[in-house]
């Protein structure tokens, strides 16, 4: 009689690699079509070392107890009432931007994993892609039940899906992705699992989650220990990655440093959402963005690319320029969207006094010279009844998509510009990073949606902003956007808390 | 390589050609060190506007909420035209004085240092 249960080894064999199969009438290449034209050389797949040790069976047993857990944390938070329990009103803007700008990701990497889990030669690849694949979809799930709840007392929450696609700021998260997705699958990885998942998520997860905790936001805190286990082994397929293509042969190399240049980049780029969000949103301040990036990319990855060197991997491309941009990029973006805080999905302000002098303390070389003096302008101008909305529509970085607001680090006082001309079309950009990124696959970039543009071609309804912002955005005008003063929002919770 | 595809001599489609903005071109104008305006603005226009125009309507409708744009002193001010050194033409058209479409123009005004002197 058969043994009723397989013994671990033999269970984990057949649940993995015994999932792969012999072609014996079908050409391999052509049932991997997609495996060579990124010049990437594999010579040996069964190389691959399997980074989860998870099989399929354990995997669905070890979730479903996590979301027992979760979803009855969910059902007490609403109960009662954790929306009270926040720091500040202030504090639900930083979860607008999440579930507009991140929570989309995550679907964007369920997809992106289950393709590229599909192209892959090797059956460990192949697997990993698929478990990440399930993880991201259950991620995206799991956060929009984490704030659903809010979307019930809230504004701006109703809409994050079509809003992702559409909204002005939501292209920059969104062209990441589109980016890394219609790569080949081996960009795909270097861009997600590595340069993303692994070199830089503990800035997008912990200051988040952190914040949530800070600022009395059990659901999105709860929601943040569900996932850590699940990003731990994203971060583990992210370096055997890295390795298992650097060991295959030593043409990689140059390959892998490319994308490794323009990933880390494209990544630096994206995180200004979450520098601004630390250092502006978040009412009770977990460290400054100066500080996180100090820990977690120049400490952690410093040390990451020195383990790296033995492969001949250096440092990505403009890190130095990344050490004078966290002294500058957090108060650029939040000025950017209290430029645009008529067309933002969420609310702005104006730091407060306290706030002001805590960004003083944090960055004692720049602050107070550059950026101060930009709030009390706006505050002169708010004081005056003339609250400062930028009229005009900004000029987009070609390769970010983010408005050009960021300077020459060495002149903050002005912005930095950079150009190409390709085919006859003029190009511009924030930076030397996204002009090089560009400029090495120019017909990528040039299919860039920009969203100025398409308002201006006619494409987002109109013929004005605000009807942009209602019909094509589905924005509701008024609620949604402006000020957070005098805002819906701001009215609801002083009306809860007996604040006259 | 202009793109690394796997379908043989790609092209990508150019979204931002001229013949997609309706007759108007797009013109990038920013004030220097008038960080107020966290980036430079983009005007769609009509490619014969004078430069009059451009100056004294569409930008001053953005511009002019800077509380030193009453203080400009256009015989003073210097202009980079996609990063050359530029002397516009107020009664000419934008596109007979090589202002293309998606032209980036700058405005210079060494004498305004912006407000608390900090360029914003």
């Amino acid at each position: 009689m058969a043994a009723k249960k397989l013994n671990i080894k033999d269970k984990y064999r057949l649940l993995t690699r015994d999932l792969d199969w012999e072609f014996s009438y079908q050409d391999r290449k052509e049932a991997f079509p997609y495996e060579e034209f990124e010049g990437i050389k594999i010579t040996d797949w069964s190389k691959w070392e399997d980074p989860f040790r998870l099989t399929m069976d354990a995997y669905w047993k070890y979730q479903a107890e996590k979301e027992k857990k979760l979803y009855a944390i969910f059902d007490a938070f609403a109960q009662n009432n954790g929306h009270l329990n926040i720091s500040d009103p202030r504090y639900a803007n930083a979860l607008k931007i999440f579930l507009t700008g991140v929570s989309p990701l995550e679907y964007q990497a369920f997809q992106g994993f289950a393709h590229t889990g599909r192209q892959f030669g090797g059956v460990g690849a192949r697997i990993a892609c698929q478990m990440q694949s399930i993880d991201e979809l259950r991620h995206v799930q799991t956060q929009i039940h984490a704030m659903s709840h809010y979307n019930k007392f809230f504004d701006g929450f109703q809409d994050w899906s079509h809003m992702h696609d559409r909204v002005w700021y939501l292209s920059v998260p969104k062209s990441f992705f589109d980016d890394a997705r219609s790569a080949g699958p081996f960009e795909y990885l270097v861009a997600i699992s590595f340069s993303f998942e692994y070199v830089l998520t503990n800035l997008l997860f912990v200051p988040f989650m952190s914040g949530a905790a800070y600022n009395g936001d059990m659901a999105t805190v709860t929601f943040g220990f569900s996932a850590q286990s699940d990003e731990a082994r994203h971060m583990t397929l992210g370096l055997e990655v890295i390795k298992f293509l650097l060991e295959q042969h030593e043409d990689n190399v140059p390959i892998v440093q490319k994308w490794i240049d323009k990933w880390f980049w494209r990544g630096t780029r994206l995180l200004s959402i979450v520098a601004m969000m630390m250092d502006y949103m978040l009412p009770n301040k977990v460290m400054s963005w100066k500080e996180a990036w100090e820990v977690y990319f120049e400490e952690a990855g410093g040390s990451l690319f020195k383990d790296l060197a033995r492969y001949g991997i250096r440092m990505p491309k403009y890190a130095e320029t990344t050490e004078k941009e966290k002294e500058h990029v957090s108060h650029q973006a939040w000025w950017i969207f209290y430029n645009y805080g008529q067309a933002a999905g969420f609310h702005t302000w104006i730091p407060t006094d306290k706030e002001l002098d805590w960004l003083s303390e944090k960055y004692p070389e720049t602050f107070d010279k550059y950026y101060r003096p930009r709030w009390e302008l706006a505050r002169q101008m708010e004081a005056e009844g003339k609250r400062f909305y930028n009229p005009g529509l900004p000029q987009l970085c070609n390769c970010c998509q983010i408005p050009m607001g960021f300077t020459e680090m060495d002149d903050p006082t002005q912005i930095a510009y950079r150009q190409t001309v390709y085919n006859g079309e003029r190009y511009h950009f924030c930076s030397d990073g996204c002009h090089d990124i560009f400029v090495d696959e120019p017909e990528k970039y040039v299919q860039s949606w920009l969203p100025v543009h398409q308002i201006f071609q006619g494409n987002c309804g109109g013929p004005g902003v605000e009807d942009v912002l209602r019909d094509y955005y589905r924005m509701n005008v008024g609620a949604d956007n402006l000020d957070i003063k005098g805002s819906p929002d701001e009215q609801r919770w002083n009306a809860w808390k007996g604040v006259a | 390589m202009p793109i690394q595809a796997i379908t043989p001599d790609y092209h990508g489609e150019v979204r931002d050609r001229l013949e997609n903005f309706h007759g108007n071109q797009l013109v990038y104008v920013g004030w220097d060190r008038h960080l107020l305006f966290c980036s430079a603005v983009a005007f769609p226009l009509a490619p014969d506007t004078r430069f009059a125009q451009l100056r004294d309507e569409a930008m001053a409708g953005v511009f002019g909420l800077h509380p030193e744009w009453a203080q400009v002193d256009w015989g003073r001010v210097s202009w980079l035209l996609d990063g050359e050194p530029f002397e516009p033409m107020l009664d000419r058209p934008l596109n007979e004085q090589g202002i293309g479409h998606k032209s980036l123009l700058r405005m210079q005004t060494p004498d305004l240092k912006g407000f608390q002197s900090a360029g914003v």
